[in-house]
């Protein structure tokens, strides 16, 4: 005689109960836009700036802040469509990306850079900006292939962000569908040298400047 | 049990002509939709649902298809029926087939059929907050909504 195993009764989830998620995210969602500094830092660095002579200490430690912070942008491991398999190949030891000094971590928390790799849908655009919250400032973002630049072949459909930067603010885009390890690598050096010409306000270089991407 | 015999019993049970392509495809009276699978199921043998979806034909409504298969004769049966006069009510199959449940659910999130008798009919695909459902002919894609779009 066949002896049947009994089918286990699963209550269905119900998915009103999760709202710590949502009550979460509001803590997440009172930093300031463009401030990439805190305000305390920069009333000191502006106190020091403005005393006799104190501009060549503050230009000075600018400038070894910033090789600092260049020479260590980890990137959140943060992968979302086929260009993550490219971004995956860079990491690799192929290419190579530690000899820049960047070491793909697996948090957000320890992190500097978010690699946008692929397309953004609506319903990932918050997660995606929950996790850039969730990276200590400064913070830099590299919005990879065509998808994160402007929605892609998807541009026209219901579901695409068109542009990763009405989620974010981005740093650098790099075109490609996906773009190469190598368009990639050049995507890092240019923001490289864009995070060289950071400044104590923390703002962007423009286009026209040196380093604006 | 051979191709023209099930066309045979169609016939006889249900007054229509069943077309052959590669399978069995049979349009139906929206009355009859659940009838005829509780038929497929149960004289026919067909017990693996395959998949079901909508069609959107403007003016002359919405056409739901479904598709269910007897894998040991082996046949392919096609139902498709049509909800015409802005009607977006439907029987639900999901009392015949479990497999039936996440295939209603999908084709309501992208076609907004209701099908009366779903125990939990709400989006699977879209977040719950989003307005309209998208493949229908006359959702505006590029309509610029908050917060991304």
């Amino acid at each position: 005689m066949e002896v049947k195993r009994p089918i286990p009764q699963v209550p269905a989830p119900v998915w009103s109960e999760f709202k710590d998620l949502q009550e979460w995210e509001k803590y997440h969602q009172s930093r300031a836009t463009d401030d990439k500094t805190s305000n305390a830092l920069a009333s000191i660095a502006d106190a020091i700036h403005h005393m006799p002579g104190g501009w060549i200490v503050t230009t000075s430690t600018d400038k070894i802040f910033n090789w600092a912070r260049k020479s260590s942008i980890w990137p959140v491991t943060f992968g979302l469509a086929c260009c993550a398999i490219e971004m995956m190949a860079t990491f690799a030891s192929r290419f190579d990306v530690e000899r820049f000094g960047m070491v793909p971590w697996a948090s957000p928390r320890h992190s500097d850079l978010m690699i946008v790799s692929g397309t953004v849908t609506i319903k990932m655009a918050p997660m995606l900006k929950r996790i850039y919250d969730q990276m200590p400032d400064p913070k830099w973002v590299v919005s990879m292939g065509s998808c994160a630049n402007s929605g892609g072949p998807f541009r026209h459909g219901y579901h695409v962000v068109k542009g990763v930067d009405r989620v974010v603010p981005v740093d650098v885009y790099v075109p490609g569908c996906p773009p190469t390890p190598d368009s990639l690598m050049y995507g890092l050096l240019k923001l490289q040298a864009q995070v060289d010409e950071f400044q104590k306000t923390g703002k962007r270089p423009a286009a026209s400047e040196p380093g604006g991407a | 049990m051979t191709v023209a015999d099930v066309r045979a019993r169609i016939q006889e049970r249900f007054g229509v002509e069943a077309v052959v392509d590669g399978g069995v495809s049979v349009t139906l009276p929206r009355e009859r939709w659940q009838e005829f699978a509780r038929f497929a199921h149960d004289e026919l043998g067909c017990r693996y649902f395959n998949w079901l979806s909508a069609v959107d034909w403007k003016d002359q409504g919405f056409e739901v298809l479904c598709r269910v298969e007897n894998l040991d004769a082996p046949l392919v049966v096609t139902m498709r029926t049509r909800l015409t006069d802005g009607e977006t009510h439907c029987a639900s199959l999901t009392s015949l087939y479990r497999g039936a449940d996440w295939m209603e659910r999908e084709c309501y999130d992208m076609f907004g059929i209701v099908f009366d008798g779903h125990p939990d009919l709400r989006r699977i695909l879209l977040s719950d907050d989003w307005e309209g459902y998208p493949l229908r002919k006359s959702y505006a894609v590029d309509t610029p909504l908050a917060p991304y779009r």
